[in-house]
């Protein structure tokens, strides 16, 4: 992983978030508080983001490249169970117990994010219950997305039977 | 459509009503084997015919001595004397399709039921959602837009399936991909590591594919499942119900209407469908055991 830090030529973190759709809408002085929680990173292909089982204090919003989350079978290697591309928020499992990661995160292509400090976040949230209120809303939304497109997953739709 | 076209289908029709009980004679020319369990026939007319179908039609396939079943076209419709259609082996017919040999003779009676509406869609977005063998009866689909690819606006064509060893028509799809003026978005439900594109049900493509869904026409077939949330997926993007059109799969028999068979409330799927406006079936869509 590289953190790219502050790159000249790159847009402020602020700006970067307010573009991306898991934060649209959120309030300007919210984007600030957040913003300062984050940074850009950077994963060559092949990279892991991070492993199953590691603590889990950070999330990420993918601004380009494709993250498979991984769950290793044995007998059968690693099996990918679902992929991240642009747009899309890495990991939730910051915000609950027992604050491990679940799966492993490998970056299929060159993939660059913002990430988010967990505990920094959780911090400003317990400041400014609203912005945690918020926050836990847009989390909310997206673990139910998550829960309902797996569920259709584990149908095995295109099982026999299927058209 | 064009006139030559147009008159080939009335004429095909024609021959239909004449007769459309009595199976035709058709030779394989062809086996190509997709995935493990589905094959690819292509048949050529084992005596003069007049044969012409519109995208979306199928045709009762008859394996002598052991039965007849529904099964898509999925071949070009400019080229309806080269006759294909893909089959999946899940039954005691289906398994006796897909051992047929080159030079072996199948009866053919058809085409028959309603066609998607790539005539209708001309000057519009296009929006291909195929999961598993679903995206058989949408490839004519495709190659008619793509035959008239300057009629319509922006084309994607997002496919499910439920792993890579399971996508159809694999080389052609990595063409597709390779097209400047066509979005070819695949997923799988599952992967193991060598595998570098999506993975995740095919309603996850909806959101981010690119399309203008005040402008768009949505053509979905695939498992009944999966066709439920990929018109949940595009209506919650904007596309209207009016402009999301399916294709039903029931009990096929006589392919005319007369057996009931596949009756859904007050349709024929064969007749009436398999293809059908989304806002029309939409009340019996979710009545259970229909």
């Amino acid at each position: 992983m590289t953190a790219t830090g502050a790159n000249q030529r790159s847009k402020p973190l602020k700006d970067l978030l307010a573009e991306h759709p898991f934060f649209r809408d959120l309030d300007e002085k919210y984007l600030e508080l957040i913003a300062g929680c984050g940074r850009n990173v950077k994963y060559n292909a092949g990279e892991y983001v991070f492993r199953e089982g590691d603590i889990s204090d950070t999330f990420y919003l993918i601004r380009h490249g494709r993250v498979a989350l991984e769950v290793h079978v044995p007998g059968r290697g690693p099996v990918v169970i679902e992929t991240l591309g642009e747009g899309d928020v890495l990991s939730w499992s910051w915000l609950v117990p027992p604050y491990r990661k679940q799966f492993d995160a490998r970056a299929l292509t060159l993939v660059r994010a913002l990430a988010f400090d967990g505990e920094c976040i959780l911090k400003k949230c317990e400041e400014d219950p609203r912005l945690g209120y918020e926050l836990l809303k847009r989390f909310l939304r997206l673990v139910g997305r998550r829960l309902q497109a797996t569920r259709v997953q584990i149908l095995d739709i295109y099982g026999q039977g299927g058209k | 459509m064009n006139p030559h076209e147009a008159i080939a289908v009335a004429k095909t029709r024609a021959d239909v009503w004449e007769a459309p009980m009595v199976p035709r004679p058709w030779r394989v020319v062809r086996v190509r084997r997709e995935t493990p369990d589905t094959k690819t026939l292509e048949l050529e007319p084992a005596e003069p015919l007049n044969f012409a179908f519109r995208p979306g039609q199928f045709n009762m396939l008859y394996v002598f001595g052991v039965g007849e079943v529904p099964i898509s076209i999925s071949g070009d419709p400019q080229n309806p004397q080269g006759l294909v259609h893909t089959v999946r082996a899940v039954g005691a017919v289906t398994r006796a399709l897909c051992s047929l040999k080159r030079g072996d003779v199948v009866g053919v009676r058809g085409p028959f039921g309603s066609a998607w509406p790539v005539d209708e869609a001309e000057g519009s977005d296009v929006v291909i959602v195929a999961g598993g063998i679903g995206l058989a009866p949408l490839r004519p689909a495709l190659y008619r837009v793509l035959a008239n690819r300057g009629k319509y606006g922006n084309v994607a064509l997002l496919y499910g399936a439920r792993t890579p060893q399971d996508l159809l028509y694999r080389r052609e799809l990595e063409r597709w991909r390779g097209r400047f003026d066509l979005q070819v978005e695949v997923t799988v439900d599952a992967a193991g590591e060598g595998w570098y594109g999506h993975v995740g049900v095919v309603t996850k493509l909806i959101p981010r594919a690119e399309f203008d869904p005040d402008e768009a026409v949505a053509l979905v077939c695939g498992p009944e499942i999966m066709m439920r949330f990929a018109v949940k997926a595009l209506h919650e993007r904007g596309v209207s119900l009016d402009n999301i059109y399916i294709s039903m799969e029931r009990n096929m028999k006589c392919a005319v209407g007369f057996c009931g068979h596949c009756q859904f409330g007050p349709q024929f799927i064969c007749k009436d469908g398999p293809v059908f406006r989304f806002r029309e079936i939409e009340g019996f869509f979710r009545v259970r055991e229909i």
